[in-house]
């Protein structure tokens, strides 16, 4: 595998760029793998490198059904934070945060990760309190977070509007500073090439089209390119987890819905923070291209359409005109909506399955991104272990039946 | 913009309404229920890909609850039913 370097960079430029390698290579599939893994989202990639990063296991296919990066992870928002309001929930974003914040020197690769801090607004009194109670359980847990007054959101990011004047009038806020963005390609990308430059098959266009279980026991997977046998197979489908449990005969409480986001025109540096209102319900920041991503609300409904509404598009819009009217003449460029699986408690279900051999890592609903790095190496573990990661133990699939839910619905509150 | 079919007031626009999720139905027997029955009721759900059975509401309208099926994957309404009515042609497209 070629290094990425300013050396690398010179060599290549000298001719002219021709002889780079491609990032990861497109093998065939094999009729065995120790595991297999399905979806290659940010998580499954993820898992699949930790696989053979961390646990010595190599024989790892890959499957995916469309293109690697092609679901949630190349159509998310990009915003990465830890601040939730449960100890357990804290602790796993964290730890993700902390992966993420080593993730360009471990992969050789630039995620572009960018600590510009994710403020979070409260526009009443009452809202206020909410939201120092927060604040509070989040530096209880360790994490860091600030309390905001509106002068002080007002040095941060000139453009909002703190008169009293306002359509939402600026209370104060919170900020977690290590919060931010990172490039959402580029994390599929180098978890990518890092898991096929350990020895993962990762083949595209190849969806599983069945499960091969025998005595409870997971014996292969049917695929788009014919039957192989494996040992163990992770699901780490997003939107498609229902469908891929219900081969395996059980199913999980999640609803998969359509969210979508959208970006204006380019335009000068105008916001260096990510905003959220939870009570507006909308958020926003300004990708380094200069145009503004913002979303907010999933459509109605359950949907494996991968499109967004009129109506909901015209919602989030109106809901950034109420908090940014400076914006109004902006023209929106592109919009576009993922499938995201939606579970009751707005955490995940990751782990162990009914069947043996067969593990989750789905339920992520509207904010999965921020937990790929964390995802992929409490799977992994869990995987090579079957037995499940401490910092996952909470988030079983189990817990709807012995109702131990972990209700982060306040926090997860604005989809992202 | 989509219409959905109300049973009770016809084509309007999806604006006009909101979505309960998938049909379901509470353990019949609420004493005799054990956990499984009352947690696949509260939480489990087929989430279907395809044609799925719904509760929708009419809010901006008659505020009447009904029963639709749907595609998932088109998000075609295939037919509108009253709660009451169990069987016979209902409403919508038939597609
Ligand atoms: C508009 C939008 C904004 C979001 N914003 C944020 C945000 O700001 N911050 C955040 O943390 N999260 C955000 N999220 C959520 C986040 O994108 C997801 O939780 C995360 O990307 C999930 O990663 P994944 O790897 O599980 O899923 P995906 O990236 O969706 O990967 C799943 C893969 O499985 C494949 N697949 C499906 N069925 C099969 C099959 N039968 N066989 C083989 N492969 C199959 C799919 O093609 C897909 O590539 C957002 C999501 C959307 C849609
Ligand atoms: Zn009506």
């Amino acid at each position: 595998m070629d290094s990425y370097s300013l050396f690398s960079l010179v060599k290549h430029a000298l001719s002219g760029h021709k002889n780079w390698q491609p990032a990861w290579r497109s093998p065939k599939l094999k009729p065995h793998y120790d595991v297999v893994i399905a979806g290659a989202g940010g998580h499954g990639l993820a898992t699949a490198y930790y696989l053979a990063k961390k646990h010595g296991i190599t024989k790892v296919a890959v499957l995916e059904k469309g293109w690697l990066g092609g679901g949630n992870t190349g159509r998310n928002t990009q915003a990465i934070r830890s601040n939730y309001f449960y100890p357990e929930a804290t602790e796993f974003f964290d730890h993700s945060l902390k992966l993420y914040e080593n993730l360009s020197q471990e992969l050789n690769y630039n995620i572009m990760l960018s600590q510009r801090g994710t403020l979070t607004l409260a526009h009443s009194e009452r809202e206020l309190e909410g939201l120092q109670r927060w604040v509070t359980a989040i530096q209880i847990n360790g994490v860091d977070s600030e309390f905001l007054t509106p002068a002080e959101i007002k040095e941060l990011a000139p453009v909002i509007d703190i008169s009293k004047n306002a359509r939402f009038p600026i209370a104060g806020g919170f900020i977690q500073r290590r919060g931010g963005i990172a490039r959402h390609d580029a994390v599929a990308w180098s978890y990518a090439r890092g898991a096929d430059a350990l020895g993962v098959d990762i083949i595209q266009n190849c969806a599983v089209t069945g499960l091969d279980i025998r005595n409870n026991k997971i014996q292969g997977v049917k695929t788009a390119q014919g039957t192989i046998g494996c040992e163990r197979v992770g699901l780490t489908v997003a939107g498609h987890t229902s469908v891929l449990a219900e081969m395996a005969g059980f199913q999980v409480p999640v609803t998969s819905m359509a969210l979508q986001a959208m970006v204006t025109e380019p335009m000068k540096p105008f916001l260096n923070t990510m905003i959220a209102s939870p009570v507006v319900h909308v958020y926003m920041h300004q990708s380094d291209r200069g145009e503004l991503v913002f979303g907010g609300g999933a459509d109605t409904g359950n949907s494996y359409a991968q499109r967004g509404s009129v109506p909901i598009l015209e919602e989030n819009a109106r809901a950034i005109l109420e908090l940014f009217p400076c914006v109004s003449r902006m023209k929106l460029m592109r919009q576009w909506a993922g499938i995201v699986d939606v579970t009751p408690d707005t955490m995940p279900v990751i782990g162990k399955t009914p069947v043996d051999g067969l593990y989750i890592n789905g339920g992520w609903g509207t904010g999965g991104f921020k937990a790929i790095p964390a995802g992929g190496d409490t799977l992994a573990c869990t995987i090579a272990r079957d037995k499940p990661h401490s910092l996952i133990e909470k988030f079983s699939l189990e817990r709807f039946r012995s109702g131990e839910l972990v209700n982060e619905a306040a926090s997860s509150g604005v989809a992202h | 913009m989509q219409q959905i079919d109300c049973p009770w007031c016809g084509k309007r626009n999806e604006t006009e309404f909101s979505c309960g999720g998938e049909l379901i139905s509470r353990p019949q027997d609420a004493l005799g229920a054990d956990d499984k029955a009352w947690t696949d009721y509260l939480y489990f759900r087929t989430n279907t890909k395809g044609v799925h059975t719904e509760v929708w509401r009419h809010t901006f309208g008659c505020r009447q609850w009904f029963k639709a099926e749907r595609n998932t994957l088109t998000h075609q309404v295939v037919n509108t039913r009253k709660l009451s009515e169990e069987t016979g042609e209902g409403h919508g497209d038939h597609g």
